[in-house]
């Protein structure tokens, strides 16, 4: 059994480019569901739009990188005017049901045969989609690896500059809710009324949170689309706005570094069940799963550990508890 | 103090006043109305829950909604502060049509509210609950909220004005408490001074005084005074006679949705239609008298 390569591979995935996805997509959900209480169960659909912009304007049109990432903010803002005017006058759950059902119609929209030559269908788009970011790399030509954490050149420089996106977002977002505009939403994330009682447009302050959350969630896209230089419709399920909110959960609603906490613990926990696993089995230690079982096996294994922080520790790892138990009206 | 006292009586009296000419008869206009509502009907499937053909409230007065359980009131707040649609009726507020109005902008424009059912926000402490409640706040639109310099002087005033209002109702020492571990009293006391930070015109009250201890009662009654002294016209909602005797300067009564009394409170608690309505009909009991409350009364007489 190699522990070190276990390490190592659950270290490189911690922080690595998916947990960064993820953390952007979870950061956006923050803002949304954390401080502002607004139940965007399809936050995928901004990620998607994110990764879209990308390869439909670098791709299929052939411009530039940087006018894709504008797009696909602008898109994500649009999305979230579409879903959000109809809503978010109404009361919560229509936001969860029809931003969930949103995100199932633009996957399905992606990859249908009819706009095959645009946004390529069930095969999604491949090709040199990151090449106007990858040209800026500064890290050497011979770069090789890093001693402990196994990227490539290529890799490494999307690993930087992500985690700078988190660190500005977060930024971001500590200002604002310690601004009187964060105020404000947490306000109504408890009680619309009482917020509306002191003239304050908390429409409009609905939908500038679900506005921001989404172009967060799009520069996720935009991350994965310029990592993988490929965007795949599938990748868009509901599932990942699900894995979004476990990742909230764990480090901690409305905390500001929740998302991050959650991210890398989230990828501490898969990369390294399954790494585990995988050498376990490899070794002989456990006879009663085959190696293809190990990708499920760590989703139960989430799941219960999930179960686990909500019932002993609910206000996740961040969370104030004191806050949580203040529910009485 | 005593010329304080001198001050506030003063004022009482000319409120009074002010109303003193006015005839006690539903409907009936008032010299300076700071509002008037026309026909205003909202009914929930075949219950018509309210009714009023004209009602007017007297600027810089203190003016009592009072009637049984279930008479509408809570429902007439609501519809006159946009919080619930009417199914019809007009009203204006400062001679402005504010009928079908967003209830932030009714707010903004100077009619603010508190809810019977209290709305502190409970997981916020009670310096930012009072924060909540200043208007025009810098800080509050989304670009500056990032950059704290355009906006910590205004935040640092709207604290102090805070401070001041959270001392004038007692609850200076719970600043930074969670408002969601004050008691119910407390809460209504804080969403009374959030209310005030709005700087309100016409501030509606939703029964202010329920749950609220006899000893704070009093000073209840004395922030309600100090309002109307300030220039606010204040209406409150109140099932306690002794209150609305003490405080008000003029009583409009409903029952089952509509306005069956109205006028100052000596002469509406005489009224027998009031008495009627709260009571049932050929009912020997007065509302207030020596002070016993209504409940009080009525236990006595079913023993
Ligand atoms: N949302 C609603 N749906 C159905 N009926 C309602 C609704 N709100 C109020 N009502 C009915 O309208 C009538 C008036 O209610 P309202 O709350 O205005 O009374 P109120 O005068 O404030 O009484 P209280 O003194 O008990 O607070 C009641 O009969 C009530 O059952
Ligand atoms: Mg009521």
């Amino acid at each position: 059994m190699d522990w070190s390569f276990v390490l190592t591979q659950t270290l490189t995935q911690a922080i690595g480019i998916q947990a960064i996805i993820y953390c952007l997509a979870a950061i956006g959900l923050n803002v949304q569901f954390g401080y502002t209480g607004l139940l965007n169960f399809g936050q995928v659909a901004f990620v998607a739009a994110g990764s879209y912009a990308v390869g439909v304007i670098v791709l299929t049109f052939d411009l530039s990188l940087w006018l894709a990432i504008v797009v696909g903010v602008v898109v994500a803002l649009v999305i979230a005017l579409i879903l959000g005017i109809p809503t978010l006058r109404l009361r919560a759950d229509y936001l969860a049901i029809v931003t969930i059902a949103f995100s199932e119609l633009v996957r399905l929209t992606v990859r249908s045969i009819a706009f095959k030559d645009v946004l390529g269908g069930a095969q999604g788009l491949n090709g040199k989609l990151g090449q106007d970011f990858h040209d800026t790399n500064p890290l050497p030509a011979d770069f090789q690896s890093l001693p402990v954490l196994s990227w490539t050149r290529q890799d490494l420089w999307v690993v930087i500059v992500g985690w700078i996106l988190v660190a500005l977002f977060t930024l971001l977002v500590w200002l604002l809710v310690r601004s009187p505009w964060g105020r404000i939403v947490r306000g109504i994330r408890e009680d619309e009324a009482a917020v509306v009682s002191l003239g304050k447009n908390v429409f409009a302050y609905k939908l500038q949170a679900l506005m921001l959350g989404g172009v967060i969630g799009a520069f996720g896209g935009i991350v994965w689309a310029v990592a993988k230089q490929s965007v795949q419709p599938d990748t868009f399920r509901p599932e990942f706005t699900f894995f979004a909110y476990t990742i909230l959960l764990l480090g901690g609603a409305a905390r500001v570094f929740g998302p991050i906490v959650g991210a890398i613990l989230f990828w501490i926990i898969l990369a390294g069940t399954g790494e585990f696993l995988g050498q376990a089995i490899q070794a002989g230690w456990i006879d009663f799963l085959q190696p293809t079982d190990v990708g499920n096996i760590r989703f139960v294994l989430m799941g219960s550990g999930l179960i686990a922080l909500m019932v002993f520790r609910p206000q996740g790892i961040f969370g104030d508890r004191r806050e949580l138990a203040l529910d009485a009206k | 103090m005593p010329n304080d006292q001198a001050v506030s009586d003063s004022i009482a009296a000319s409120a009074r006043a002010a109303l003193s000419a006015v005839e006690p008869r539903p409907g009936v206009p008032k010299p300076d109305p700071i509002m008037v509502a026309d026909h205003v009907r909202r009914s929930f499937g075949g219950l018509t829950a309210v009714n009023v053909e004209h009602v007017e409230i007297q600027r810089g007065a203190i003016t009592a909604l009072i009637g049984p359980n279930g008479a509408g009131k809570t429902t007439f707040f609501n519809l006159i502060t946009g919080f619930d649609d009417a199914n019809e009726g007009t009203w204006t507020f400062n001679d402005r049509q504010v009928a079908g109005t967003a209830p932030y902008k009714l707010a903004r424009i100077g009619m603010v509210r508190t809810f019977q059912l209290t709305k502190a926000l409970s997981r916020m402490t009670v310096i930012d609950n009072m924060r909540l409640g200043a208007k025009h706040q810098t800080g509050e639109r989304f670009f500056a909220a990032i950059l704290p310099f355009l906006w910590n002087s205004q935040e640092k005033s709207v604290g102090q004005k805070a401070m001041g209002l959270l001392e004038r109702f007692n609850l200076h020492e719970k600043v930074g408490d969670f408002a969601g571990s004050l008691s119910g009293g407390q809460r209504k006391l804080l969403e009374m001074a959030r209310a005030l930070m709005a700087d309100p015109e016409l501030i509606m009250l939703d029964e202010p005084m329920a749950g609220v201890n006899p000893a704070l009662k009093q000073s209840l009654l004395g922030h309600i005074k100090t309002m109307r002294e300030e220039g606010t016209t204040v209406l409150f909602v109140e099932h306690d006679m002794d209150m609305v005797h003490d405080i008000s300067d003029w009583v409009i009564v409903m029952a089952q949705g509509e306005v069956i009394a109205e006028g100052p409170p000596d002469t509406v608690m005489k009224d027998q239609a009031v008495i009627d309505a709260y009571l049932g009909a050929h009912h020997e009991a007065q509302l207030t008298e020596t002070g016993e409350s209504l409940t009080e009364s009525s236990d006595g007489d079913s023993a």
